[in-house]
C-alpha cells in the first residue's frame, strides 16, 4: 500500500458507506425494512406477477389497432381499432367537421392563456396576462360563432371540448366568485354578509344533478314565451355558481386559519381593507387553501359527466353512446379504460401543479 | 303571509301563461327550422352516433322521416339524448319536440304524465336469455334460477307475476344498467338474464360467439314501443301519427326509398298510392303539410320495412325477426289506418 498524505483540509470525500446508497439501500429502506414490509412487497410483485403479463398482452400484443367492424378484431385481445376509428368523435363531439380547426385554435389559444396564468417565468408575462383576461371571450367566439364565423349550436358541443369548456370555464370563474363570497361571509355589512351566507348554505344543500336539471328543464317554464337561453350557458352558469360555493368555504378555511394579529398589523400600517386583503391576508390565506381549492377543482372538472342527463355528451357519455354501435357491439371495457386514461391524466395533471405549487411557495411554515 | 301568497300564486299563473301562450308546435319547429327529437343516450340499432357522430338506428330513422316530412330535409334534426330518468320531462319542457326512445306505451305515461302515443312502430315483449350449455329450452323448466334483473321497471314485475303465476321460484339478481347486466351474467353470477327482447339480441350480439346463447321462445309480456308528443297540441300529433303510418303503409303497398319520388312526380292508376304520395287529393294540407310530405318522409329512409331491416332485422348484428312486426297480412299486428 502506497501511503498518501494530504494537505490539512483537502482530503477527499470518501465514498459513503455500500449500504446507504444505490439500489440495495432503496430496497432495504423502502420495500423490506420490516419483516411485514417484505411480506407485503412480496405479495405485491407476485400480484404484479400474475396481472401485468396478461394485460400487457391484452392492450399491446393481442390488440387490434386496425379495423372496420368488431369483426376485424382478434377476439383475444384489446380492440383499439374502435378508439382510433372513434377518436374524432372523443375530442370533438358532434362538432361539424370542416370547422373543427376554430376548436383547435381555442385550444391551443387556451394553452398560451394557460401558461401565462400558471407559470410566472414566462416571457413578457404582463402581456399575456391581458391576453388571457380576454380569453374567455375569444374562446367563447371561436367555438360557438358569430360576428364573422359560422354560427354553431352548442348542442353540437362534446367530447373532450365540451369537458374542457365546462372544466376551464368553472375553474376560472368560480375562483374569484368563491373569494368575493368568503370574504362576503365575513363582511361586517349584514346585507352581504346574510346573502353569502344565504347563498352558499343553498347551493351546498342541492346536489348538482338537481341544479343541472332545474337549469335544463324547469327554467323554460319561469323565462317569458319565446325566448331561449342556451342551454350550454345555464350548465355554464349553474356549474359555476355551484364550484364557488365550495370554493367560499374552502378559502374561508385559510382566511381562519390566519391569526387575528395579521389583519391588526395591516390596520395598525394604515391599510385600508381592499390593500389589506390584497397584500396581507389573501396570499397568505389562498397558500393555505391551495390543496383544498385544487381538489374541488378536480371534483367540479369530474362533475362535468353529469351533464348527461341533461343531453349533453361529454368524453364518458359519448363513450357510452358508442358501446352502443350495433358494428362494434361488446367493447365497453376499450372504451371505459380509454376515457378512465383520459379523466386519470387531466386530474393528475392538475394534483401535480397544485404540488408544484405548494412548493414554490412554501415560506418554511410546512410541517 | 298573504303577500307571498300573491307573489306565489303570481309566479304559477305565470309559468302556466307561459306554457299555454306557446305557439303551436309546427310553427316553432319551422321556425327554428329544425326538429329536436329526443332519443335514447345509446341503444344498439334503435339510436347511437356513428364515427362521424351521425345518430342511426330505428328511432333516428323516424326522426328524420317526421323531420323530411314537416321540414323538407331529414338531416334537419337536432338529437337529443336523454336517459330513461329524464326523457319525459324534456318532452314536456320543451327542450325537445317529439320522442322516439324505445318507449312503452302505457296508461299512466298516458294521462298522468301527459303524453299523447304516436302509433306503435315496434311491438316488443319481455324474454330470458340463457346459455346454451345448461340445455334449458322453455322458460318453464327455470326453477329456481338466479335471474339478472333491472330493478325499477316493468320487466322486474312482469318477471315476478311471471314465476307467481307458474309456481316457480327464483333468485333475483338486481342490476342497474343492461351494460351491468351483461357483466354479471358473462361472469356466471346468474343463470338468466332477462329483458325486453330487442335488448336481449342487442346482448347477445356483444358475445364472441353468440351461438353459446339461446333467447327462449317464451314471451312473458307486452311492450308496444312507439313515439310520443306532448298532451295538447292536436295538430302536431296528428303530423307525428301519420308519419308512422304512413311508413307503414308504403311498405304494405309497395312504395319505396327508391320509388317514392318517382311515384309522387305522376299520378298513378293505384288511388290509395296517389293519395298516400301526394299526386292526387290535399292530405297533407289537412295535416297543415304540403302534398308531398309523406313521400319525402318514406323518401328519407325508406318504408317501415327497410328502416326495420337496415337497424335490427335478419341481416345486422341484432338479428331480430320481423315476428310480431310484420304488416299484418303477413302474419304481424302492423295495421296502418289508412290515408284517405
Amino acid at each position: 500500500m502506497t501511503e498518501q498524505t494530504y494537505a490539512p483540509g483537502t482530503h477527499p470525500d470518501l465514498p459513503p458507506p455500500s449500504d446507504t446508497i444505490g439500489l440495495i439501500h432503496w430496497l432495504k429502506t423502502n420495500l423490506f425494512s420490516s419483516p411485514v414490509n417484505s411480506v407485503v412487497t412480496l405479495v405485491a410483485i407476485y400480484l404484479l406477477y400474475l396481472a401485468l403479463p396478461s394485460a400487457f398482452n391484452w392492450l399491446f400484443i393481442d390488440a387490434t389497432y386496425v379495423g372496420e367492424t368488431r369483426k376485424d378484431c382478434a377476439q383475444e385481445g384489446a380492440c383499439m381499432a374502435f378508439i382510433g376509428e372513434r377518436f374524432n368523435l372523443f375530442v370533438y363531439g358532434f362538432y361539424p367537421a370542416e370547422l373543427r380547426w376554430r376548436v383547435n385554435l381555442a385550444a391551443i389559444l387556451l394553452a398560451v392563456a394557460g401558461a401565462a396564468v400558471l407559470w410566472d417565468k414566462i416571457p413578457a408575462r404582463k402581456h399575456m396576462l391581458k391576453f388571457a383576461l380576454a380569453y374567455p371571450l375569444i374562446g367563447a367566439w371561436l367555438l360557438s360563432g358569430g360576428f364573422g364565423l359560422e354560427s354553431v349550436g352548442t348542442h353540437l358541443f362534446g367530447g373532450l371540448m365540451l369537458t374542457l369548456t365546462i372544466g376551464v370555464t368553472g375553474i376560472a370563474f368560480s375562483l374569484p366568485l368563491g373569494i368575493l363570497l368568503a370574504l362576503g361571509r365575513q363582511s361586517q355589512l349584514p346585507i352581504i354578509k346574510y346573502f353569502c351566507i344565504g347563498f352558499i348554505e343553498f347551493i351546498r344543500g342541492v346536489p348538482l344533478i338537481t341544479l343541472l336539471f332545474v337549469a335544463s328543464t324547469m327554467l323554460s317554464y319561469f323565462l317569458p314565451p319565446g325566448t331561449t337561453f342556451d342551454l350550454l350557458l345555464r350548465v355554464l352558469i349553474m356549474v359555476t355558481l355551484f364550484a364557488s360555493a365550495y370554493m367560499a368555504e374552502v378559502v374561508r378555511g385559510g382566511l381562519q386559519a390566519l391569526p387575528k394579529g395579521q389583519l391588526e398589523a395591516a390596520d395598525s400600517l394604515g391599510l385600508n381593507y381592499g390593500q389589506a386583503m390584497r397584500f396581507i391576508i389573501l396570499p397568505q390565506a389562498l397558500k393555505i387553501s391551495i390543496p383544498g381549492i385544487v381538489n374541488t377543482f378536480i371534483g367540479l372538472y369530474k362533475d362535468s359527466t353529469l351533464v348527461i342527463v341533461i343531453g349533453l355528451l361529454d368524453p364518458l357519455g359519448i363513450g357510452r353512446a358508442s358501446v352502443a354501435d350495433s358494428a362494434w357491439l361488446g367493447l365497453s371495457t376499450e372504451v371505459y379504460l380509454f376515457v378512465a386514461v383520459f379523466f386519470f391524466i387531466s386530474c393528475f395533471g392538475m394534483a401535480r401543479y397544485s404540488l408544484y405549487l405548494e412548493n414554490k411557495l412554501n415560506t418554511g411554515h410546512k410541517r | 303571509m298573504k303577500l307571498i301568497n300573491k307573489v306565489l300564486t303570481g309566479v304559477a299563473l305565470t309559468a302556466m301563461t307561459a306554457t299555454a301562450a306557446q305557439a303551436s308546435t309546427l310553427e316553432d319547429v319551422r321556425a327554428a327550422d329544425e326538429l329536436k327529437c329526443i332519443v335514447t343516450t345509446g341503444l344498439a340499432g334503435f339510436a347511437a352516433p356513428d364515427a362521424n357522430g351521425r345518430w342511426e338506428g330505428f328511432d333516428a330513422d323516424f326522426c328524420r322521416a317526421v323531420a323530411a316530412a314537416v321540414l323538407g330535409d331529414g338531416d334537419k334534426v337536432q338529437f337529443v339524448p336523454t336517459t330513461g330518468k329524464t326523457r319525459f320531462t324534456m318532452l314536456n319542457s320543451g327542450e325537445g319536440d317529439i320522442l322516439f326512445r324505445n318507449t312503452t306505451e302505457t296508461l299512466s305515461r298516458d294521462a298522468d304524465l301527459k303524453l299523447s302515443f304516436l302509433p306503435v312502430n315496434f311491438y316488443d315483449g319481455q324474454g330470458f336469455m340463457v346459455p346454451a350449455a345448461l340445455g334449458v329450452t322453455s322458460a318453464s323448466q327455470l326453477d329456481g334460477a338466479s335471474v339478472c334483473i333491472q330493478t325499477g321497471t316493468t320487466t322486474e314485475l312482469n318477471l315476478a307475476d311471471y314465476f307467481r303465476a307458474n309456481g316457480m321460484s327464483y333468485e333475483p339478481v338486481p342490476i342497474e344498467t343492461n351494460e351491468e347486466g351483461f357483466t354479471n351474467y358473462v361472469a356466471g353470477r346468474c343463470d338468466v338474464y332477462t329483458t325486453d327482447a330487442s335488448g336481449l339480441a342487442s346482448t347477445r350480439a356483444k358475445f364472441d360467439d353468440p351461438t353459446q346463447h339461446v333467447v327462449l321462445p317464451e314471451i312473458i309480456s307486452k311492450e308496444p314501443l312507439g313515439g310520443a308528443v306532448r298532451h295538447g297540441d292536436d295538430q302536431w300529433f296528428d303530423i307525428g301519427k301519420w308519419v308512422v303510418n304512413a311508413l307503414i303503409n308504403a311498405e304494405e303497398m309497395g312504395i319505396t326509398q327508391a320509388n317514392a319520388m318517382n311515384l309522387a312526380a305522376n299520378v298513378g292508376n293505384n288511388p290509395g298510392i296517389n293519395r298516400l304520395v301526394g299526386s292526387e287529393g290535399n292530405m297533407g294540407e289537412m295535416l297543415g303539410l304540403d302534398a308531398k310530405w309523406a313521400a319525402r318522409a318514406i323518401a328519407q329512409g325508406g318504408n317501415y320495412g327497410e328502416i326495420y331491416e337496415r337497424n335490427v332485422g335478419p341481416n345486422t348484428p341484432l338479428e331480430i325477426a320481423r315476428g310480431l312486426n310484420a304488416l299484418w297480412n303477413q302474419g304481424g299486428v302492423l295495421y296502418a289506418a289508412p290515408i284517405r
